[in-house]
């Protein structure tokens, strides 16, 4: 209808469809942004956010419907097409070029240049201070991508857009990886951007981000658009409910910790990391059957490092690690698990599962050498399957089958797969590495019930997180680690979070139990 | 002795060997920095040196010559990229079949069109002119070890500045790397990643066709089965060695080029040539294992790299 468009919207996509193989990603979607306002597009994993937007971003084409951008009627075939519309975009892995400066990312592709030929790295410089000043979003023209934060990085992603005059921006899940005060850095930034008359596309599924920033909700559930509203009008609750199709609990019912004996002991501990720097400067720390000790920090600190090293994957420059009470600090990591360690590591698709295997194949990793799944050498792959078809029920992993490679799932349901693996092993010790990163809410929900119960049957579990969300809901003890060494040991119900906070930045620090072999 | 050795006659054909080493591995180099590695400098560079010895044969005019080495080397260097840009073949697999076809169709064609086994003669052929650069008139040993080269070897020299600014002075250069070290980022930003790839792979031609050419037309005037004799390998082994910088691949390709001349001047002491002819070999690969110690060259580097910053913005 031209002519009767509202001036003020400036995204208009009417009827989006987009058929994959097996799966309706959008049916018949309908999406507006105004100028000036931030629009939230919320949904689980594999609700059709991502899809959405890459169709509004000229990645996808749609099968059906119509795109308007600022009232005109367009048609992306890459995402050239959508930048020369203004559209801008924040991927969830930063396209940045780690090894050159931060000006030379941000002017990529619109160079300015002396001569037509040589860059003009002044001006180039000039003009990221304007902005990054402008915004208050800052960082070093001269710095190099590799050296920064997750979160000054993503600064310099916002910065490459505002440089090439883009003011419809997509921002995909832009806090999963930035910490609570960078988080905080990033929702001043946006508020700032649209009160300047860009329009901004938050894709997220944490609702209390959507409260926070947004002006608008659009929640999508399996490809279909379930809710439009503003966002005054709507609590976490109701938006939860839109998303999942049905209630789902925000808070985990748990009972209190009732810890016996020791099951994991670390004793001034240290290791390097992959430049040979210092990662782990003396740590020591205990975990007992039955408790969820959680490691809360800043991204970075460390925290990498000591999963790796209690698994086995990284060797230990000084120090003792104890599993079940067995000296394990030599040990490879097939005879630690022997001794009862599960392990579900931070990285899923590298560390966690072999994508290019099969789900049944990932599910027996780590016991495929051993009875039931093998015999003198041999797989039975019948029982690998129904022990598979087990795990994709209990564990509700949702795949087209037993046998479709492990890269085929999205990001929640990789997750489950590794949760299913390593807590159908039933182990006494588990070292959880950020088990909800980037996952949906219902599979978050799920992993947080089942982490609750692994240890009210009897496991140990330490939990390595930078989600203070997570930390608060699960922790029996809370374990902050920061540059390589815990700092403070709290318990939930005795600290807060702006605690907790100034003690993960560095600010505050307790005089912790420190080893002979620790640093001073 | 050691004066003897270390003549003046030796430095000057260290330079001269160095010259084809010098073009093709700043063919080698433009396209390590879009992130490929070109495994078909040498069937490049023989094309060249055959079809250079061909045209300058018919035409009896080295620059013809010089123009038709150049443009057969840059049409594999467009199938090569044909094959592995839109077609999504293995790098080395294609690199590898070119290769073979290279040695092997300029032989069929030494046959068909000459009709000669091994090598092909002519007192038609005319060679690119030795030219001195104005150093004659200053006596001394600076003119004596930098005057009177071919053409190409001042080319080659002018190169290896010009690219050194191409690549770190330029939007062009800014854009090359990124395609090597980020491709996805670069597209992101609107810059067609298979663009840089075809015409790093198109420098990478006319490059490798200066190279082959000079080794045919440059100092030995005539064209030999496998003429190219590995050098296209060497000059692969310099571009890593200098991790795809030109400055330190060019030194890398002038240290090559000494060993090629030592080879010689040892045959000439003694040593059996057995062994003497080892030498570029041997330095070749103890340099390549120096090099790859600390680190592996940069492309692999900025991968690896590229994968754990992936990973952390997991």
């Amino acid at each position: 209808m031209p002519g009767m468009t509202d001036p003020e919207r400036v995204v208009e996509m009417e009827g989006i469809t987009k058929q994959f193989p097996g799966v309706l990603a959008n049916d018949h979607v309908d999406f507006a942004a105004f100028r000036g306002r931030v629009h939230a597009l919320v949904g689980e994993n594999g609700a059709g956010k991502t899809t959405l937007m890459s169709i509004l971003y000229g990645l996808t084409r749609p099968d059906e419907g119509t795109i308007r951008v600022r009232g005109r009627a367009v048609s992306f075939s890459s995402a050239r097409d959508a930048i020369a519309c203004g559209i801008g975009m924040v991927h969830q892995h930063f396209m940045l070029v780690p090894s050159y400066t931060v000006a030379e990312n941000i002017i990529l592709g619109q160079e300015p240049t002396r001569r037509r030929l040589f860059l003009d790295m002044q001006t180039a410089r000039e003009r990221v201070r304007e902005l990054s000043d402008r915004y208050g979003l800052a960082v070093d023209p001269d710095a190099r991508i590799r050296d920064l934060s997750v979160g000054t990085r993503q600064r310099v992603e916002i910065l490459k857009l505002l440089y090439r005059g883009l003011d419809i921006l997509i921002l995909d899940e832009p806090t999963a990886v930035l910490t609570p005060q960078e988080t905080q850095g990033l929702f001043t930034t946006v508020r700032a951007l649209a009160e300047d008359g860009r329009t901004i596309i938050f894709i997220t599924h944490k609702l209390p981000e959507v409260l926070a920033v947004s002006d608008q909700v659009t929640v999508l559930r399996r490809g279909r658009v379930v809710g439009n509203v503003r966002t005054t009008d709507v609590t976490m609750k109701d938006l939860a409910t839109m998303m999942v199709g049905r209630e789902i609990s925000l808070t985990v019912d748990r009972t209190p910790a009732a810890p016996r004996g020791e099951v994991l002991a670390l004793r001034g501990v240290t290791a390097i990391d992959n430049r040979g720097v210092s990662a782990l400067k003396g740590v020591t720390l205990e975990v007992r059957a039955g408790e969820i000790v959680t490691i809360a920090g800043v991204e970075g600190n460390g925290q990498t490092e000591l999963a790796e090293v209690i698994a086995g994957l990284r060797p230990l420059a000084s120090g003792q690690i104890l599993i079940d009470g067995h000296d394990a600090s030599r040990l490879p990591p097939r005879k630690r698990r022997e001794l009862g360690l599960g392990f579900i590591p931070e990285d899923r698709m590298k560390t966690g599962l072999a994508l290019e295997a099969s789900v049944e194949e990932n599910f027996i990793i780590g016991r495929h050498h051993s009875e039931p799944f093998s015999r003198r050498g041999r797989l039975n792959f019948r029982r690998i399957r129904e022990h598979a078809l087990e795990l994709i029920r209990d564990y509700d992993v949702r795949t087209p089958g037993a046998q479709v490679p492990a890269k085929t799932l999205s990001g929640g349901n990789l997750q489950k797969a590794v949760v299913a693996r390593e807590f159908s092993r039933g182990a006494k010790l588990y070292v959880v590495a950020q088990p909800t990163r980037g996952v949906d809410i219902g599979s978050l929900e799920f992993i947080h019930r089942r982490i609750v119960e692994m240890r009210e049957r009897g496991a140990g579990i330490l939990l390595i997180s930078t989600d203070l969300d997570e930390v608060f809901s699960l922790s029996d003890r809370i374990l902050v680690m920061y540059g390589g060494e815990i700092t403070g040991e709290f318990r939930p119900d005795a600290t807060s979070r702006e605690e907790i906070g100034l003690y993960m930045t560095g600010t505050k620090r307790m005089n912790m139990r420190r080893s002979t072999t620790g640093v001073a | 002795m050691l004066g003897n050795f270390l003549s003046l006659a030796l430095v000057r054909a260290s330079i001269r060997m160095a010259t084809p080493l010098t073009l093709a591995a700043l063919g080698g180099t433009v396209t390590m920095q879009a992130g490929i590695l070109n495994i078909a400098l040498e069937g490049m560079m023989l094309a060249a040196a055959f079809f250079a010895v061909a045209a300058s044969h018919f035409f009896a005019n080295a620059w013809l010559g010089l123009l038709a080495g150049v443009v057969a080397a840059t049409l594999i260097g467009l199938l090569y990229a044909f094959f592995v840009v839109d077609l999504k073949g293995d790098t080395f697999v294609i690199g590898i079949a070119l290769n073979i076809f290279a040695a092997g169709g300029t032989v069929y064609l030494l046959r068909s069109m000459f009709g000669v086994k091994g090598a092909f003669v002519s007192d038609r052929i005319r060679t690119l002119p030795d030219i001195s650069i104005g150093l004659a008139n200053v006596s001394g040993p600076i003119a004596e070890v930098l005057d009177g080269y071919s053409i190409l070897t001042y080319v080659s020299w002018a190169l290896v500045l010009a690219f050194s600014i191409l690549f770190y002075r330029t939007a062009f250069g800014l854009r090359l790397r990124a395609a090597g070290e980020h491709p996805v980022a670069l597209e992101t930003v609107g810059v067609s990643t298979r663009r840089m790839r075809y015409l790093a792979y198109l420098g990478s031609g006319i490059l490798c066709g200066l190279g082959g050419a000079h080794l045919s037309l440059g100092y030995l005037n005539q064209f030999a089965e496998n003429m190219v004799a590995g050098r296209g390998f060497i000059a692969l082994a310099a571009t890593i060695f200098g991790q795809g910088r030109p400055l330190p691949v060019f030194l890398a390709c002038v240290l090559f080029g000494a060993a090629d001349s030592v080879a010689i001047r040892f045959q000439s002491l003694g040593i059996p040539p057995q062994f003497a002819l080892m030498t570029p070999y041997v330095v070749t690969t103890l340099a390549l294992w120096l090099v790859s110690r600390p680190r592996a060259p940069r492309v692999k580097e900025a991968t690896a790299h590229m994968s754990t910053k992936e990973a952390d913005a997991a």
